[in-house]
């Protein structure tokens, strides 16, 4: 079965739309999946460094389309999981050095040889996203639960249904129980009667995903975390399995709160 | 709105454009505005032409289909009395005949129209960054999202909820009047008025807004008739 491609987007920048795609690209992989990322934030990109691959990038995606290099070259395999590739974007280009056919063209070429391609899509809704959604069989829409966040993907979703790609699937990133039970932040469910889209996964907010960043090592790595179960059980319903959406209150429990207390001494 | 030297009708195939015996170029020109100004409305739809007795020569009839293809409709019939048009279309591969165009299913556009009283209805909800103007009425079947906008010569009914920004009476009717089952808009103008829709007490009710001596005031929907 030839590979689908998976675009994952937001609108507003800083919602987590790397962490989300390396994470996902990691949780496949985990599962025997062979996954290949490519960032497609020209210019501004990150990839790479949340998946520790930076400093072993020699070309990258604007290399291949212009024909600098083979498919092949640029491809980097991760160190840990040995299923996961990247196509790192390029620093020193911009957007318009790749059209939505190059990627359409790029990703026709990566369907025999891979299950999962996931694409980066960089924030806005200019060219960098045009090019991110071209290729795509399934959008994910990242947000948080904050109006502004909120509100771009609501944009985004109508943009993605006006280019007949939908339906676009929702992940609500950083959200914080505590917050939710005090009414200080939109709970999933008030996203989610505005949008009116499907859901794929509920992340709540989790410091190790600062730290394994820093680290370069995705967060889904990480037994304990719960950001990383909730990124492994996205992985599996994206697979097509139906994993129940656990409400996020109850998977913090007194015994985890001492046993994070103990951890952090 | 309607052209002189082009007429429409809707058929059950799709919409009948009549064009006069007019000069080509003045018939191109006036088809083109017309679809263009209602491209979202059209869109999608099969179309005949109607070309009476003037003689069209098959690389207008090309360049009308190809035109019209740009607005996402499809040319697919020519009904004509000139014996050379229908040898064009048919050169093309077009249609000159339809079955039962005059039938009781056939709507005369000219006959339901009367200024200002035309209605588009939007069968989706309205997300952010969309918006919609028109000369007329404006029915949305569906939500109207925070940060779309809905601007209309006449009324707005949403049938869902309403959260984005609405103008009803754009051109300066006042009694236009705005519904909706959840009355929430960001903003709300009727003519030349403009309201902040005030916190909500209470559950979600069906609401009308319209002006009342120079003010805007929402009132609940309970049609006891």
């Amino acid at each position: 079965m030839p590979g689908k491609v998976i675009t994952i987007t937001s609108g507003k920048g800083g919602v987590g739309k790397t962490t989300a795609t390396a994470n996902i690209a990691a949780a496949l992989a985990l599962i025997n999946f062979k996954v290949i990322c490519i960032d497609a934030d020209i210019g501004l990109r990150n990839l790479d460094v949340v998946l520790g691959l930076e400093n072993r990038i020699v070309y990258d995606l604007v290399d291949v389309i212009e024909g600098r290099c083979r498919l092949r070259q640029a491809m980097i395999r991760d160190k840990r999981l040995p299923e996961l590739y990247l196509i790192p974007a390029a620093q020193t280009r911009d957007k318009s050095a790749v059209s939505p056919s190059d990627m359409v063209r790029l990703c026709d070429e990566l369907r025999p040889d891979f299950d999962w391609i996931l694409i980066d899509s960089p924030a806005g809704i200019e060219r960098g996203f045009r090019n991110a959604i071209s290729p795509a069989n399934i959008i994910v829409v990242v947000t948080n639960p904050e109006i502004s966040a909120v509100r771009d993907a609501d944009r985004i979703i109508g943009l993605i249904e006006a280019e007949e790609k939908g339906p676009a699937q929702l992940i609500i990133n950083r959200i914080k129980p505590e917050m939710v039970k005090k009414g200080d932040m939109l709970s999933p469910d008030d996203v989610l009667e505005l949008l009116a889209v499907d859901l794929l996964g509920l992340i709540p907010e989790d410091e190790m995903v600062v730290t394994s960043t820093n680290r370069g090592a995705p967060v889904v790595l990480e037994e304990k975390s719960r950001a990383g179960q909730a990124f492994r059980n996205i992985g599996q319903r994206i697979t097509g399995e139906k994993v129940p959406f656990v409400p996020i209150e109850e998977q913090r429990g007194f015994f985890t709160q001492i046993g994070k207390m103990f951890r952090k001494g | 709105m309607m052209s002189n030297t082009v007429t429409v009708k809707g058929i059950r195939e799709g919409i009948l454009f009549h064009i006069s015996d007019q000069d080509w170029n003045e018939n191109f020109q006036a088809l083109t505005t017309l679809v263009k100004d209602r491209q979202e409305f059209w869109k999608g739809a099969k179309v005949v032409l109607d070309a009476g007795n003037s003689e069209v020569t098959s690389d207008q009839l090309l360049a009308l289909k190809d035109e019209l293809s740009g607005y996402d409709l499809a040319l697919w019939a020519v009904l004509s009395e000139n014996k050379s048009t229908q040898n064009a279309a048919q050169f093309l591969g077009l249609a000159t005949r339809i079955s039962r165009l005059e039938s009781n299913l056939t709507t005369d556009f000219e006959t339901t129209y009367y200024q200002g009283e035309e209605a588009i209805i939007f069968n989706k909800t309205l997300r952010s960054g969309f918006r919609i103007e028109y000369d007329g009425h404006i029915i949305v079947i569906g939500d109207v999202n925070p940060g779309a906008e809905i601007v209309a010569s006449g009324s707005v009914l949403v049938w869902g909820k309403l959260r984005g920004l609405v103008h009803a009476g754009a051109l300066g009717n006042e009694t236009a009047v705005v519904c909706a089952l959840d009355l929430q808009p960001t903003q709300l103008r009727i003519a030349e008025q403009i309201s902040i829709t005030p916190k909500r007490r209470g559950k979600p009710q069906p609401e009308m807004a319209y002006l009342c001596d120079g003010k805007v005031v929402a009132e609940a929907w309970n049609y006891k008739g």
